[in-house]
């Protein structure tokens, strides 16, 4: 595997697919998608890289869609950021350059939850990306588009998820402190 | 046992991998020690152990095991687990796995819950995945959810109920009465969301369609907020206020206004404002303007909006941003057929994308050019398409050599030039033409006269330079063989005339019969040539020699023909000139009938049938009438065409049938020759008079009655045959003006069988002065209900009219 290109695009390339495959209405891909099997995501996660790797850099962002993605009505729209793709798959119901926009919101909203986001971050926080986009695109419908909004609500739910751990953790703490003070 | 190790440990732990299988091996050693942790039904870690298998999952491996402990992280009181358990069902269950419904009691119960992330999980994970049944089961608590007023609830609800309603349409009426008030929220996210559920709604049903249509009003109203609001931080995309809650209330009012007027209306000047207030330095500004555009061009607008829509598009076409051309060639593709004048006005523009090295672009751009060819642009996007041609890649080559001839065809400024355009793109992308592009062009050429020998002379020409392309070098050597002797001869007005002795045009085609480069196909239109060029050319004997060698090929098609012309040297010498002389003068095949066996004509080719396999010697009606008087003693009313269906059809299996006593079965891939023709014909050889003229007491009808044009249909029965019905039909025109070149066909379900003989005139004289009569002949050995549809062609006052009809009303009689 070869460090850095392979699992990072995959990544990307999973969560955006895996997610937004549902934007596409067409009853097709609902169908390849109720027939996916694990291999056949590996498959589509592969293509996509392919075809978006091959792309130059100023060719327009759009790549019609093959079988794979369930015919010509879904397209691919990619932006490119550094060494990464990230690549949504739509269909004609969405408009393409306003999915242009999303995606910059989206990166901007990693990069303040993340501080300056790095390649890195993505990768160990696979969970933390998930819960972000879960408050912009919910059933492959795009739910809220304002970075304050969606970062208010991730930073109250990351709140929550460590007040229940400091709960555990602050026992813990005190039994020590106790036995120290003895 | 030691305590699981982190997500992140492990992610660190895999990138260290070199190889595929060394991953492989860390996978599965975690995957082990996961699924004993499952077993041992560890609380405290399960959530850790989920992450993991996840991320595993994410990279392609199999995670099925961990689908059940997703269901009883869910089932648990805190929140981490439960974040975790959701993002597992969503990534791993689907409709697929019955474990799916084992959800549905803890998503009940969670959309209930007291805190609101967790009520937001539940309705994240139902919008997501729920099933037909799920969403049946928790319909109402998603609908009591969007009445709520909070707001980061609401906008959940509302999507969660967009989900709802594709999966179970029957609910929608459900949500109508929370709709009400969406519209009077503050908040963005919800009027986001609400949009969107009203679209999804107004997609779906007319009913909800027509009901939201008084919601336009607001719409506007906010629209119109949104864009004179100022600067406003909380929205703010690159200066432009919520931009996405723009595209969206457009989008809507598109599908609102659409077909309907007062909708349009009320439209109109928010449109014009967006229109030119937004900025359009940015890609915001650009996705807007596309909307709007794309909206004006749905609504009834007016027509001063609609020129404006269509010079935003053109300035987008000069916009340096690749998407931004790319969408706005898109629209121009949809709006070319309505607003054609105004398109046309960007033609140079649209021309130049050709240019363009952006593949998707080039293709629209083609498409669009070809749309936008006419009779006055012809000659000009002919040179750019031609040149296009030239310089595109392979995928472009077909649909554009396609497209070329079909524009060529239909405003071709003369003949010259269409012979020229076409020969252009043969001789550059000759191999990519499509193979039914073959005959028309042949029967273009044959229609041309005069242009014969330009042709034959300039496509010797380029023959000489190349000779790999397939379907080019077939029409070349159809035509050397046709108009070899033009070609011998020099005598050519248009270009010098070049000097060619028959050798070599023999050794030319003699070179394409030995060639490797030569399909199969190639070569038997080159023997065929070969053959014709016995009655133009002298070097009768070296031609015999060639004819002769290939009776023996391998390739049985080629050796068949072979065997026939040696045959036709020897024993049928007298017959050579005729069956060899020029063709007649091909006309457009009609277009089809009705479905059922359509003939035409008497002939065995029926009308519109892809010849499966090039002609061998195509065969006009007229010379088969010839061959039957040569064979002596038929009084058969000769069958000639009423609409001359001509396509080249590998009449070569007929002529060897009408020859009798040579070999062999017709070219096995002929067009769908019914089967049952060589009996009727025979029957009609028979030397019995075909016609009885005794009347059989059938009474007649009117079988068609409109527009001033009467046909009746008598009957008589045939005494040959009791099951054959004759049909006289009697075509009268009442109106002022006459007919011309009437054509009259019918086609019969499939246990009848046709056969329609010629008839008297293809001219109704006006005012009932002269009937036009033809006769059908009808076999019906199943004795089943006669039932008839036919198809009128004619000219009236000028223009052309056609009409279909079913006949229907057959008396008993006749089909008894």
């Amino acid at each position: 595997m070869v460090a850095g290109s392979r699992p990072t695009s995959c990544r990307n390339y999973r969560c955006w697919i895996e997610r937004l495959n549902h934007i596409t209405e067409s009853k097709t891909l609902k169908f390849a998608l109720e027939k996916t099997t694990e291999d056949m995501e590996q498959q589509i996660i592969r293509e996509t890289f392919h075809l978006v790797s091959k792309r130059d850099e100023n060719v327009c962002n759009f790549l019609e869609g093959g079988l794979l993605i369930g015919g010509s009505d879904n397209k691919l729209i990619y932006r490119h950021y550094a060494t990464l793709y990230f690549v949504f798959c739509v269909d004609s119901s969405e408009s393409e350059l306003g999915i242009l926009d999303l995606i910059q919101v989206f990166v901007e909203t990693l990069d303040k939850c993340f501080e300056n986001v790095c390649e890195l971050d993505l990768i160990f926080h696979v969970d933390k990306v998930h819960n972000i986009l879960a408050e912009m695109v919910m059933g492959g419908m795009v739910l809220e588009t304002n970075m304050n909004e969606i970062i208010t609500q991730v930073d109250a739910q990351n709140k929550m998820e460590k007040s229940e751990e400091a709960t555990l953790g602050m026992r813990v703490s005190f039994v020590t402190v106790y036995s120290i003070a003895r | 046992m030691p305590a699981p190790i982190r997500l992140r440990e492990l992610i660190r732990t895999i990138r260290t991998a070199r190889t595929q299988a060394e991953e492989r091996e860390m996978i599965q050693k975690e995957s082990a020690a996961i699924r004993s942790s499952f077993r041992e039904e560890d609380n405290t870690y399960r959530c850790r152990n989920v992450a993991k298998l996840l991320y595993m999952h994410m990279l392609g491996y199999p995670a099925h095991f961990g689908q059940l402990e997703c269901l009883k992280l869910i089932a648990s009181q805190k929140f981490t687990d439960k974040r975790i358990g959701y993002l597992g069902a969503m990534l791993l269950l689907d409709e697929r796995q019955d474990v799916h419904l084992l959800m549905t009691n803890c998503i009940k119960n969670d959309l209930n819950h007291s805190t609101q992330y967790v009520q937001g999980l539940a309705l994240c994970t139902l919008g997501c995945m729920g099933s037909s049944e799920m969403c049946r089961d928790l319909a109402g608590e998603v609908e009591k959810l969007l009445k709520t007023s909070n707001s980061y609830l609401r906008k959940k609800a509302a999507l969660c109920a967009v989900h709802v309603i594709r999966k179970v349409p029957e609910l929608m009426e459900m949500f109508l009465p929370a709709t009400k008030n969406l519209l009077s929220e503050k908040n963005h996210g919800v009027l986001h969301t609400s949009v969107v559920l009203l679209t999804e709604m107004c997609e779906r049903s007319p009913d909800m369609l027509s009901h939201f249509r008084k919601l336009v009003p607001q719409l506007v109203r906010i629209l119109k907020n949104l864009i004179m609001s100022g600067y406003s931080p909380e929205h703010d995309v690159s200066g432009i206020s919520d931009p996405f809650l723009q595209v969206r209330i457009l989008r809507l009012l598109r599908i609102l206004g659409k077909g309907d007027d007062d909708s349009s209306e009320a439209m109109n000047d928010i449109l014009a404002q967006v229109a030119t207030n937004t900025e359009t330095s940015k890609n915001v500004g650009n996705a807007i303007l596309y909307e709007t555009v794309l909206t004006i061009m749905d609504i009834k607008s007016e027509s001063g909006l609609r020129v404006l829509a269509i010079n935003i598009l053109g300035r987008f076409l000069l916009n340096n941003d690749k998407n931004i051309r790319y969408v706005a060639l898109t629209s121009l593709l949809k709006t070319v057929q309505t607003d054609h004048n105004a398109v046309q006005r960007h033609r140079s523009t649209i021309v130049d994308c050709l240019k363009d090295l952006d593949v998707s672009i080039k293709r629209r751009a083609m498409e669009l050019s070809f749309a936008l060819v006419n009779g006055n642009n012809i000659r000009g996007m002919m040179k750019e398409l031609l040149y296009f041609l030239d310089s595109c890649d392979p995928e472009f080559k077909a649909d554009c050599a396609s497209g070329i001839f079909l524009a060529a065809e239909k405003y071709a400024p003369s003949k010259r030039w269409h012979i020229d355009t076409i020969m252009r793109v043969l001789t550059t992308a000759g191999s990519y033409v499509r193979d039914d592009c073959v005959p028309n062009l042949i029967q273009l050429i044959t229609n041309s006269v005069e242009m014969h020998a330009y042709t034959v002379q300039r496509l010797y020409k380029a023959l000489l330079d190349d000779i790999s392309q397939q379907p080019f070098v077939q029409v070349s050597s159809w035509c050397i063989g046709e108009y070899g002797d033009l070609l011998v001869s020099g005598q050519c007005e248009e270009e010098d005339p070049i000097q060619v002795t028959e050798d070599e045009v023999l050794d030319v085609l003699e070179g394409l019969l030995a060639s490797n480069l030569s399909s199969p196909v190639t070569r038997g239109y080159a023997l065929t040539a070969v053959m014709k060029l016995s009655t133009r050319l002298s070097s009768v004997n070296r031609i015999k020699k060639v004819v002769s060698i290939y009776g023996s090929s391998i390739d049985v098609e080629l050796q068949q023909r072979a065997v026939e012309y040696n045959a036709l040297f020897k024993k049928y010498d007298h017959m050579r000139c005729a069956l060899l002389e020029r063709m007649p003068i091909m006309e457009k095949a009609a277009a089809n009938g009705p479905t059922e066996t359509v003939q035409t004509n008497g002939e065995a080719e029926p009308a519109g049938l892809e010849p499966k396999h090039p002609p061998t010697i195509i065969q006009p009606a007229n010379q088969a009438n010839d061959l039957l008087d040569l064979l002596g003693g038929n009084d058969v009313v000769p069958v000639i065409s009423t609409a001359p269906a001509m396509k080249p059809a590998s009449a070569g299996g007929e002529l060897l049938d009408l020859l009798g006593g040579l070999s062999l079965s017709a070219p096995t891939p002929a067009p769908p020759i019914p089967m049952s023709q060589p009996p009727f014909l025979l029957d009609g050889l028979s030397s019995q008079p075909l016609f009885n003229d005794i009347a059989t007491g059938i009474p007649p009808m009117t079988a068609y009655n409109k527009n001033g044009l009467k046909i009746d249909f008598t009957f008589e029965r045939s005494n040959t045959n009791p099951n054959i019905a004759i049909i006289t039909i009697h075509a009268a025109n009442s109106t002022e003006a006459e007919m011309t070149n009437f054509v009259f066909q019918a086609a019969v379900p499939k246990t009848f069988q046709l056969q329609l003989l010629s008839p008297s005139s293809s001219i109704i004289p006006a005012l009932n002065q002269g009937p036009v009569t033809q006769v059908i002949k009808v076999l019906n050995p199943q004795k089943q209900q006669l039932r008839m549809r036919i198809k009128l062609t004619y000219n009236h006052k000028g223009s052309p009219v056609q009409d279909l009809a079913e006949v229907n009303n057959f008396p008993p009689q006749s089909w008894q």
